[in-house]
């Protein structure tokens, strides 16, 4: 009876997928695209419950419980500084299950032709996927060293391996028969995923995130070939169609290619021929906060470094106490700012931020030049000219937010250490700059104190 | 026209789609875009449903496909919730102050 109804279900699901989807492109229809995509989700998981084929409700029942009892947690207590760490588990969880699933319909049925080659695939992608997204999950929650993991003749070493990987599933796509094969699939496919992520270094961990999220739609994708299930087929062109795009963007804006992110192991410190002492002007809270008083615009550039220190709700502050003085303040967004693709925006608009004050790079670049003060809190690289200026930096190429234009720049910053890059950064050492040494939470904190203040005396 | 023949036209008209309408998806929400997609793609649980409950499961395909929808329910449950927590948190300046 439902078997009837089944292929219906089916496509109503997909609809609410790409629905959810297109959703998405604006904030004002977001939620909606969610609520679509939770009941394309709950039209495709009762259909499948209500199938013939499926007779044993209690497995299913338990793992439900036990998914829901893990992931509801996850959903509610994780801090928005962790939820690149969370996707990158996510994307594990993924591609494990449909590599299992993979594993568990070769011994059941061992397919041959079109259909092996499809399950050869997904098991690939899916156990590959899961340990690099394990590793990956270990770097951003600095399990793991999060500088790049080299050692000698490792991309020859890791292209033997993925070779071998790849020949054994196409030797058991050719010959499903040969059982022994099919652990050692599973085996060299664990290990091209640990490999493949060792040598990746902290700051290109958004490329990284966005390509295994298309590699784990891909096994998805791959699945609903060796099911034969269009639904599983459109989800999961639909994820590796995302993740795709995604990475391309954070390639591109890091000016970099595919193969350079996987196997140049950037961030490697460069030792660089000039360490002249230069000098550099530093400034203190109050200066910084009559520098801003007397401003008519001011950009926000945030980096990485603003949300470990946790300053986005001192950032909030600033920005009330700035806004409520009549004074434009604007944040300029990196697409690569952050540990994902958008991490930054999440981390604002968590801040209570509105987001039409969040502004993407080429959007706000040409105001530079008319904004009284860049204000650059725990950004480096995404704002250093050497990339614009220094054909030889390694940097170079990359589009930058183009802070060193505006009037007057300050740059909230630890201490001089160079960047992801390893590179040093002009913009320090430029007339119109102050550097203002400190925690940037505490240095933010201390800047709306000293606003505070002038409010004071000012109505007394 | 042969099964598999007709799922790679779905899956060619599906990334098609898929490039069009993630390239008008805002980069604000590049964050939440990425966790409902992997929620979506966790539409795995229904091959690993499929496995699980069957009639002539062994305890090998049974076990793995528990695994499987454990995972797959972890990625539907936390995808969908922890991308509407934060959606919820794109507000244009409102009535707060």
């Amino acid at each position: 009876m439902i078997d009837n109804w089944l292929p219906a279900l089916y496509l109503l699901a997909s609809a609410g997928f790409i629905l959810a989807i297109k959703w998405m492109n604006s904030p004002a229809t977001a939620r909606r695209g969610v609520f679509a995509g939770e009941i394309g989700m709950l039209l495709a998981v009762v259909g499948t419950l209500l199938r013939q084929e499926v007779v044993d409700y209690q497995w299913i029942m338990i793992a439900f419980f036990v998914g829901s009892a893990i992931g509801v947690p996850l959903a509610y207590m994780m801090p928005m500084t962790a939820v690149p760490q969370r996707t990158a588990f996510s994307h594990a969880c993924g591609a494990l299950a449909a590599a299992l699933i993979g594993t568990a319909e070769y011994y059941r049925h061992t397919p041959h032709g079109f259909i092996m080659c499809a399950l050869v695939l997904e098991t690939i992608l899916g156990f590959l996927t899961c340990t690099a997204s394990l590793m990956a999950f270990g770097k951003l929650q600095e399990i793991l060293p999060t500088r790049p993991m080299t050692f000698k003749g490792q991309n020859i070493f890791n292209f033997i391996l993925f070779g071998c990987t790849a020949l054994t599933g196409l030797l058991l796509a050719i010959s499903p028969e040969q059982f022994w094969l099919f652990p050692v699939l599973i085996v060299l496919s664990l290990l091209s995923g640990t490999l493949l992520i060792l040598p990746i270094g902290g700051a290109d961990m958004p490329t990284v995130i966005a390509l295994l999220d298309s590699y784990a739609g891909l096994s998805a994708a791959a699945m609903g070939f060796a099911l034969d299930n269009k639904l599983l087929i459109v989800a999961g062109a639909l994820d590796g169609a995302s993740g795709f795009i995604l990475s391309v963007i954070m390639c591109r804006a890091m000016n970099r290619s595919f193969a350079n992110v996987l196997f140049g192991a950037f961030g490697q410190i460069q030792t660089k021929g000039h360490t002249e002492q230069r000098n550099v002007r530093s400034a203190s809270p109050e200066d910084a906060a009559s520098i801003l008083d007397s401003a008519r615009s001011v950009i926000v550039i945030p980096g990485y470094g603003m949300a470990v220190a946790q300053a986005q709700h001192k950032l909030r502050e600033l920005f009330d106490a700035l806004t409520k003085r009549d004074i434009e303040v604007r944040f300029a967004i990196h697409p690569v700012a952050g540990r994902m693709p958008g991490h930054m925006n999440v981390l604002l608009a968590e801040a209570d931020i509105p987001y039409d004050k969040l502004f993407e790079m080429d959007d706000i670049n040409p105001d530079f030049p008319v904004t009284d003060v860049a204000l650059v809190i725990g950004a480096n690289d995404v704002v250093n000219p050497a990339a614009r200026n220094d054909k030889n930096s390694p940097i170079a190429g990359m589009p930058i937010l183009e802070a060193d234009k505006a009037r007057t720049v300050m740059v909230i910053k630890r201490s001089m250490n160079p960047g992801f890059a390893g590179i040093d950064n002009d913009l320090y050492y430029q007339e119109n700059t102050l550097m203002l040494f400190g925690d940037a939470k505490a240095f933010v904190a201390s800047i709306v104190k000293e606003l505070g203040a002038t409010v004071h005396s000012a109505s007394a | 026209m042969k099964s598999y023949e007709f799922g790679l036209f779905v899956f060619m008209l599906s990334a098609f789609l898929g490039f069009e309408l993630i390239r008008r998806v805002s980069p604000l929400l590049h964050t939440p875009l990425m966790s409902l997609t992997n929620a979506i793609s966790a539409i795995a649980v229904v091959g690993a449903i499929l496995i699980t409950g069957s009639k002539d499961a062994t305890l090998l395909s049974r076990s793995l496909g528990f695994v499987a929808v454990v995972a797959s329910t972890i990625n539907v449950v936390s995808g969908y919730l922890i991308t509407d927590r934060m959606l919820k948190m794109f507000k244009k300046r409102d009535g707060r102050k």
